[in-house]
Parts: structure tokens; C-alpha cells; sequence
């Protein structure tokens, strides 16, 4: 890239940066919401969104600790959730290794979903690296400001279930689910780890059984593609 | 709940601090991809589906079922995320003031 190329760049990388921090503010008033009708207070949700920073494990924690699970099944819920942020981590090492260590003690806590795809979006380095700061701010800020909205709302609301709040949270986990099911063994995997989860329910202490729905993941993930050898 | 709260935000820190400080070759074997890539996957799922099946250690189809049927059919529609979550809370609560 030319350096009379990078403004409009720059600007164009901004701009993206800015309205996914905007989407996933939205994402961020369903957790405040979410958080507080589970029973955390106002600050501990915002406690979770500045320190955890990464969504779908703080819906779990909450949702878990929600349904009467144990906090150790939440926290490990929670944690397996998280284990594809570190994926993401690999992918951008390569970008942030120029940063000072302490800007990349910085920019671990940044590492997303949506500053991972931004960055990873862009044509060179520059922008990917621009890309990837800018949208991890921008998520950041509005993710935080959003929860605090989200949680003094609800409590301002009074009964969580007569506003159907219980099936929001579900409503949450399948709008998290849905754009990862377009993969092709996904499917059946999500299937399988909801009978695993229900299987168990009546057997296993609350929050247990949706762990022991990782399973599924491992067994299907662990045989080679048999379609490359097929040769389809 | 505070140390629940910061387990969860230490573990998820250190997660991603590893992704960024581990050799790539160590971690990205196909097997590890292939199964961190599905583990949202059957996660997100079995917490879908016991948010709105279970009470407790038992099952039951209630309004809950309602509202997912509704953020189903939203996302099928590609409805926006607030419009899926506070469609699924709005039929829920509908059903119960119906029903219940």
C-alpha cells in the first residue's frame, strides 16, 4: 500500500471498527439485562464485562449460575468457552509481535471474536494492526456501557420471568449458536450436545450437564475428515 | 459470586494471553482446530437447550419453548440480535400472562 493510499484506509478501517462496538453494544444491553435477572448486581455485571471481555462465556457464566448450577460448573463452562480465543490469539501473533511487551499484555485482553475478524479482514499489516486495536477499543467501550445500561434497566424492572427473560437468555445462546452452525459437521454437533445436555439433566447437578456436552465436540472433532480420502 | 466472577476473568485473560504468546505449530495441530472450533458449538447449544427445558434437575415445555420457537424464526429471517432476544422475552411473557 501507498502512504497517499492509507487515509482513506484508515478511515475506512475506523468506520468498520466503529459500528461493530455499535452491533455488539446491543449484544452488551442483553447481557446487563441478563446478568441482573440472574441474580448479579449491577456491578458485578459490569465487573464481568470490563474484566472477563468476551461474551459468550460471561452469558454462560450467568446463565449456569441462573439455573441453580454450582459456581465451579459456571466457571468451567465459562473457560471452555473461552479456549477459542486463544485460537484467535495464534492467528493475530504474528501481527501484534512488533508491539512492546506491555502493549501486547494489553492487547491479550483485547483478542475477540470481532477485533480478530476486523483484522484479519484487512489487505496488509498495517490496517490489520489498526484494525484490530481500533475494534477491540471500540467493542470494548460500548460492550461496558451497554451492560451498565442493560443491568440498571432491568433492575429497575422488577420480576425477570414475567417479562420472559428466562427465554431471552435462551433466545441469546441460539443467536450466539446460529452463525457458527454454517459449518458442516456443526449441526449435528449442536443437536448432539442439546440431547447430551437434556439426557443428563435429570441425573447430574445444574450446570453439569452442559459440560458434559463438550464431549460431543471432542468425538466428532477427533476422527480425520474421511471426505478428503473419499475424494469429494 | 465475586470469586466465581474472577476465576471466570483470570482464566479467560490467561486463555487469550496464551493464544498470543504460543508458537503457532505447538497449538494448531488440525485436531486442536477442528475440536476448538466445535466446542461453542455443542456448548452453545446444550446451554440453549437447558435455559429453556429444564427447571432445575427436571424437564418441562413451558412459554419458554414459545420464545425459541419465535428467535428461531427470527434468525431464519436474519432479524438483528435485539430484535431475536426481546422477541423471544416478549412471546415467553405472552404465553405466561396467556396461559399461566
Amino acid at each position: 500500500m501507498t502512504d497517499e493510499q492509507w487515509p482513506a484506509t484508515r478511515a475506512r478501517v475506523l468506520r468498520s471498527a466503529l459500528g461493530v462496538g455499535v452491533v455488539v453494544g446491543t449484544y452488551g444491553v442483553a447481557f446487563g439485562a441478563l446478568a441482573v435477572s440472574s441474580g448479579l448486581s449491577v456491578t458485578q455485571a459490569l465487573a464481568l464485562s470490563t474484566l472477563t471481555f468476551t461474551g459468550a462465556s460471561q452469558f454462560a457464566l450467568v446463565g449456569v449460575l441462573g439455573a441453580g448450577g454450582s459456581a465451579l460448573a459456571g466457571v468451567a463452562t465459562a473457560w471452555l468457552l473461552g479456549s477459542r480465543n486463544a485460537l484467535y490469539g495464534m492467528r493475530l501473533a504474528p501481527l501484534l509481535a512488533t508491539e512492546s511487551r506491555r502493549r501486547r499484555l494489553l492487547a491479550a485482553h483485547l483478542v475477540i471474536d470481532e477485533s480478530t475478524a476486523v483484522a484479519v479482514a484487512q489487505d496488509d499489516d498495517r490496517a490489520a494492526r489498526l484494525g484490530f486495536w481500533a475494534t477491540g477499543t471500540s467493542v470494548f467501550v460500548c460492550w461496558n456501557l451497554a451492560t451498565v445500561a442493560g443491568a440498571l434497566g432491568t433492575e429497575a424492572l422488577g420480576d425477570p420471568q414475567a417479562w420472559g427473560l428466562d427465554a431471552a437468555v435462551g433466545a441469546a445462546f441460539l443467536a450466539l449458536l446460529w452463525p457458527r452452525l454454517r459449518d458442516r459437521r456443526a449441526l449435528p454437533v449442536a443437536l448432539g450436545g442439546a440431547a447430551v445436555a437434556l439426557a443428563a439433566t435429570p441425573l447430574l447437578p445444574a450446570g453439569v450437564p452442559v459440560l458434559l456436552a463438550a464431549v460431543v465436540a471432542v468425538v466428532v472433532g477427533w476422527p480425520e475428515p474421511a471426505a478428503r480420502q473419499a475424494g469429494a | 459470586m465475586w470469586p466465581a466472577i474472577l476465576a471466570t476473568s483470570l482464566g479467560a485473560y490467561l486463555l487469550k494471553l496464551a493464544g498470543l504468546s504460543t508458537p503457532a505449530e505447538v497449538l494448531e495441530s488440525p485436531r486442536v482446530r477442528r475440536i476448538s472450533a466445535l466446542l461453542p458449538v455443542a456448548l452453545l447449544a446444550a446451554l440453549t437447550a437447558v435455559q429453556i427445558f429444564a427447571v432445575g434437575q427436571h424437564l418441562a415445555l413451558d412459554a419458554r419453548a414459545a420464545g425459541l420457537a419465535f428467535a428461531v424464526g427470527a434468525l431464519l429471517l436474519r432479524a438483528p440480535f435485539l430484535v431475536v432476544v426481546v422477541g423471544a422475552a416478549a412471546v415467553a411473557a405472552g404465553v405466561r400472562a396467556l396461559v399461566g
